[in-house]
């Protein structure tokens, strides 16, 4: 039995014009201290996916497990980084941080969670910016104290709701970069929503296409047999890296086409640079 | 381009005020011959505004002492108004049935006016202090209420699951959630409150004869010396228009995003 599970899980929503169904009969299973990636349009339906399996919203069929156990609420067993950051206005970076520490780890003494907020902080190298408030940042920035707050969770699982789409592309690779050497350092199971197939071949064991909605489902799994720790530049000359990346782009483009004979055209969204 | 705007700034204000002025004294000198001109206001006002804090008895002040009278008892009032208005808003805001439940009273309570409360405080208080004060807190305090309880309700949901995600308590969601994320809701409620409870003190002290700004303008209607009247206004006025801009200083302050 894998770590996480999702076995049939559908969710609609209702509409004016009726029931909009967004993910159907999806099947997903990611082993422990494995890192997944999740590609797909927007609107595909990915921040549901998220919310789903953060406990956020419950699936109308099918059934998540975490560890064996259903989820039925939210939890800081699946730390999440949410794609607009979501850190508190109010708050400097350490008081971000220091809330979700004080939140998951009661036990720790004041002087215990202080050291530890320092430590979430210096780890995404923002030690410098501890005492400053979130619109005092840049967005990479702000990406960063999200980070830390989600590993701040301590969790058994990161999910990460396409957490550098709003960043410029310098930013973006440094912070895959980081992320990369988080993920080496931690081993923590990862599950990361992204629209840009080129980060999800960087980042992740294994990848799974989203069809376009509705009634989104998983394609088939697209395997990155390439070894950590990755560069960018170093991926455009491994064969396993263009093979990988014309599966996706091939799947969703055929899917796609397929949905657009049915149901009315939508701005396409996916991020493939040549 | 810089100096101009400056003028302008300075002169064009300059000429609004001239021209209500000289509106005043055309409209003193023709139709009202009551009406005292502004010139003549500022003669008989004079010893009460260059000696703003002498006593000569309860109903003979300077002015600036009867501002400091109507000031404190608007201050009483407010505080009363926002300490019983804030805990409201946040509970229609947060619960759906008690939004359900008291949001169609407060609908019919918000647009009655002073001068209906005022009679009932005095039956219930029996002495004008009281009353007054009760008055002032049931008209100024629903822009609270109701701005808390929109603040509330559009606290941004990422903020929600942020706090959900991490399990806190309702206590710890109130305060560090809730309430920081409804600041700047409910601090504009407490400038349009503050607002209201400056425009009621005048009615209130009408009728209760307290001393303050309004009770003097009463006072002065009674033994006919208009002027006074006119320098209330004025008074009124300047100070509302004080009290408007430190609470929108405090409004920024608060802004969060």
């Amino acid at each position: 039995m894998a770590f996480l599970e999702l076995r049939g899980v559908g969710k609609s929503y209702w509409t004016p014009r009726g029931w909009y169904s967004v993910l159907d009969n999806l099947n997903l299973d990611v082993e422990a201290g494995e890192f997944v990636c999740i590609v797909g349009y927007s609107g595909s339906g990915k921040t549901t996916l998220v919310s789903l399996i953060a406990g956020l919203m419950q699936p109308d069929c099918g059934e998540i497990r975490l560890g064996g156990e259903l989820v039925r609420g939210p939890g800081p067993d699946r730390g999440i980084v949410f794609q607009n950051y979501s850190l508190l206005a109010w708050m400097s970076v350490f008081e971000n941080v220091y809330l979700a520490v004080d939140a998951v780890s009661p036990q720790l003494s004041a002087a215990q969670k202080r050291e530890r907020t320092d430590h979430l902080i210096a780890t995404v190298n923002l030690s410098a910016a501890a005492h400053k408030r979130p619109h005092e940042l840049s967005g990479g920035m702000r990406q960063r104290v999200a980070v830390a707050r989600g590993l701040a969770m301590n969790p058994q699982l990161l999910l990460l709701d396409e957490p550098f789409s709003a960043l410029d592309a310098l930013t973006r690779a440094t912070l895959q970069t980081e992320l990369a050497r988080l993920w080496m350092e931690e081993r923590k199971t990862v599950v990361m929503i992204t629209n840009d197939v080129e980060e999800a071949i960087l980042l992740a064991d294994r990848i799974y296409p989203l069809t376009p909605g509705p009634a989104a489902h998983l394609g088939p799994e697209i395997v990155v047999d390439l070894p950590h720790p990755r560069s960018s530049r170093a991926l455009n000359l491994q064969p396993g890296y263009h093979h990988a990346r014309r599966d996706i782009v091939e799947f969703l483009a055929s899917q796609r086409r397929a949905t657009n004979r049915s149901a009315a055209p939508e701005t396409p969204a996916l991020a493939v640079a040549s | 381009m810089r100096k101009r705007f400056e003028m302008g700034a300075v002169v064009l204000p300059l000429l609004g005020i001239g021209l209500v002025l000289l509106v005043w004294t055309i409209v003193s000198q023709t139709v009202a011959p009551d009406l005292p001109s502004p010139l003549r206001t500022w003669h008989e006002s004079r010893p009460y505004i260059v000696r703003p804090f002498f006593k000569d008895g309860e109903m003979n002040q300077g002015i600036g002492r009867f501002a400091i009278l109507s000031l404190v008892r608007v201050a009483k009032g407010f505080l009363l108004a926002i300490v019983l208005g804030t805990p409201l808003g946040f509970l229609l805001g947060l619960s759906r049935a008690f939004y359900r439940a008291f949001d169609p009273i407060i609908q019919i309570l918000r647009p009655i006016s002073p001068l209906a409360w005022l009679p009932l405080g005095l039956i219930i208080f029996q002495r004008s202090e009281p009353a007054a004060v009760f008055t002032i807190a049931l008209c100024a305090m629903w822009p609270t209420v109701i701005n808390t309880a929109v603040g509330v309700r559009n606290i941004n949901p990422d903020y929600w699951n942020v706090g959900r995600v991490l399990r806190l308590s309702p206590w710890k969601m109130l305060r560090k959630i809730i309430i920081p994320a409804s600041m700047p809701y409910v601090f504009t409620g407490y400038r349009l409150s503050l607002g209201i409870a400056w425009l009621v003190i005048v009615a209130s002290e009408m009728l209760t004869g307290a001393p303050g700004v309004g009770g003097f303008l009463w006072q002065e209607y009674n033994s006919l010396v208009y002027s006074h009247i006119l320098l209330s206004i004025v008074t009124i006025g300047l100070i509302g228009f004080a009290l408007d801009r430190l609470m929108g200083l405090a409004e920024r302050r608060f802004q969060t995003v």
